[in-house]
């Protein structure tokens, strides 16, 4: 009982998380009811099968990789407003993508995965030594370097796609989308798992990083060797999500702020409490976009893009009072 | 025991350490004196690797620190730096339990909780111990960077300008805490200093830094002459004996 207590918030997500789940399943355009399902009808154990459980999990799982992504992105670039959408590694995920689709036809989503996951940590390791050299004095100086960075580099993407006619295809991984996840091509989403545990294994040396460079020697932490392991960890996640999602924005942003704004900053703690805020945000989304034009849907992108920004904007002026 | 020989480190073209030499006595404050851009903190970062020396030899226990595993030698020597502004929202007790790093890979046991727990009520800090540092006044924050550094438990502790930021009377409190640190818990406090006066009154040995070379070292009695201070700042000072303590003039 003490222990329910003690996580009572935790426990509350994952039990939201649940009921949420069990929502996100029964709503579609076919309806399915319990008792469907164990008389063992055939289509309704099909639809359930291929096309809702995977989406469900690609719900959760993309929720899970993305805010944690942005919480070790904050940690390693030791600033609040660095995320992998603020620090070019999407970009850099999407111009990977895009290569892979013009250069090698017939590309495998594995193959896809793995080029986006190089151009990302290409991306990601430019702005953090662009940030590194620059030593800017002003905090919201870094995630607007990473902004313009990563427009350049999405400039590039979007001539890529003019010149070889990929606009229409580009289209559907630059905004995110769960309408066309389907069993079978989501599950390279699972890459964030092994990811998020080596994360939590070693939160403390993470943590240790982002109190910078002289305490980390401190401590007998290798700055460098961490501080690459995690943006590679980042770049892994962000790219798993580019590739069988799509672009999402905000969420690696938001979730980390909101839980470093009442939990503080102990990366091991907040792991699994921006894991639970992760999935629930985005899949409270989901559940909005599915449900608001019903039996149609708007994409995901849109609708983290409406809730996101304006809990940013909340995030900043609420900022400014504590400041 | 910590011994540096002929320590030489240049940044491009400038000679900022100039063949250093220094032993560190054991269980003692020693005090790193001398203007802006002596060397001293440079020093400081070479001792604790945080850069790498050009030229010579830094001993602890008879083997050269290059020689240290990392891990090893943050058992062994840590190192506060001056400007230690953490942008991260930790709880005094969660920063504090990051000096059991070294010892505890993260995995806290008892004892490193133990450890935790003295070095709070050391430096007094119990009562905040689950406060977000950056709630904390200047002088308390100081004091939580320093009970982390007691509770990595080292044998040497180097504080770089450590006064910074603190009023006379915390100035003055931090530095009886460090002498407490010092005799009571047998540790061996190095520390870069500005004024000289407190260096006179709390250390036990002082060493003068200028242009990157030692131009005196020694005892506090022996450091606090007229003669060797005005070399060092050129400019003139006067030295008085107040309550058996040398304190020096200086306008």
């Amino acid at each position: 009982m003490r222990l329910l207590l003690k996580y009572k918030w935790r426990v509350l997500g994952i039990v939201l998380i649940l009921a949420l789940s069990l929502v996100s399943l029964s709503i579609g355009v076919k309806s399915i009811s319990l008792s469907d399902l164990f008389s063992q009808d055939d289509l309704s154990i099909k639809v359930m099968l291929v096309g809702r459980i995977p989406r469900l999990v690609a719900v959760l799982l993309s929720g899970i990789a993305l805010s944690v992504g942005g919480l070790l992105m904050q940690q390693l670039a030791r600033n609040k407003y660095v995320s992998p959408q603020t620090g070019a590694t999407i970009d850099g995920a999407q111009l990977g993508v895009i290569i892979a689709m013009v250069f090698i036809p017939s590309i495998s989503l594995k193959e896809k995965a793995l080029m986006a996951f190089l151009f990302a940590t290409i991306s990601t390791l430019i702005f953090m030594y662009i940030v590194q050299k620059i030593k800017f004095k002003d905090i919201i100086f870094v995630p607007l370097v990473g902004m313009m960075f990563g427009g350049v580099i999405s400039s590039t993407t979007q001539f890529i796609a003019y010149k070889y006619d990929l606009v229409q295809n580009a289209s559907d991984w630059l905004q995110g989308d769960f309408s066309l996840i389907l069993k079978g091509n989501y599950e390279t989403l699972f890459l964030c798992l092994p990811c998020i545990i080596i994360a939590y294994i070693y939160a403390h040396h993470f943590n240790i990083v982002g109190m910078g460079e002289s305490f980390a020697k401190n401590l007998g932490v290798n700055y460098n060797v961490v501080l690459y392991t995690g943006l590679i960890i980042v770049s892994l996640l962000t790219a798993s999500v580019v590739v069988t999602v799509g672009t999402i924005p905000f969420v690696g942003l938001i979730v980390p702020n909101i839980i470093s704004i009442y939990k503080g900053d102990q990366l091991r703690t907040n792991l699994i409490d921006t894991s639970i805020v992760g999935a629930l945000f985005l899949l409270v989304c989901d559940l909005f976009g599915r449900l608001v034009i019903f039996p149609y849907e708007i994409p995901i992108g849109l609708t983290v893009g409406i809730i996101g920004s304006a809990m940013f904007i909340a995030l900043i002026l609420r900022g400014k009072k504590h400041a | 025991m910590l011994q540096v020989q002929e320590l030489s480190k240049s940044f491009g073209q400038k000679l900022v350490v100039d063949g250093v030499s220094l032993e560190i006595h054991k269980n003692k404050i020693t005090s790193f004196i001398g203007p802006n851009g002596a060397g001293k903190s440079t020093v400081f970062n070479l001792i604790s690797r945080l850069i790498m020396r050009d030229e010579g030899h830094i001993g602890l226990d008879e083997v050269d620190i290059s020689n240290w595993k990392s891990n090893e030698l943050s058992k062994r020597i840590a190192i506060l730096k001056q400007n230690n502004s953490l942008q991260l929202k930790l709880t005094v007790r969660e920063l504090v339990a990051f000096g059991r790093f070294p010892h505890s890979q993260g995995r806290l046991n008892e004892e490193d909780e133990t450890k935790i727990d003295e070095a709070l009520s050391y430096m007094e800090l119990e009562e905040f111990s689950d406060k977000f540092i950056d709630e904390l006044s200047g002088g308390q924050r100081q004091r939580a960077y320093i009970a982390m550094v007691i509770a990595q438990d080292t044998d040497y502790i180097l504080l770089d300008e450590p006064l910074n930021n603190l009023d006379i009377k915390h100035a003055m409190n931090f530095m009886k805490m460090i002498q407490k640190l010092c005799y009571e818990l047998n540790k061996t406090v190095i520390i870069v200093m500005h004024d000289i006066n407190f260096a006179s009154c709390y250390s036990d040995y002082i060493v003068a830094f200028k242009e990157g070379q030692i131009i005196a070292s020694g005892s506090t009695e022996d450091i606090m002459k007229e003669h060797i201070l005005e070399e060092i700042y050129e400019i003139p000072f006067a030295i008085h004996e107040l309550n058996g303590k040398k304190i020096c003039v200086y306008y």
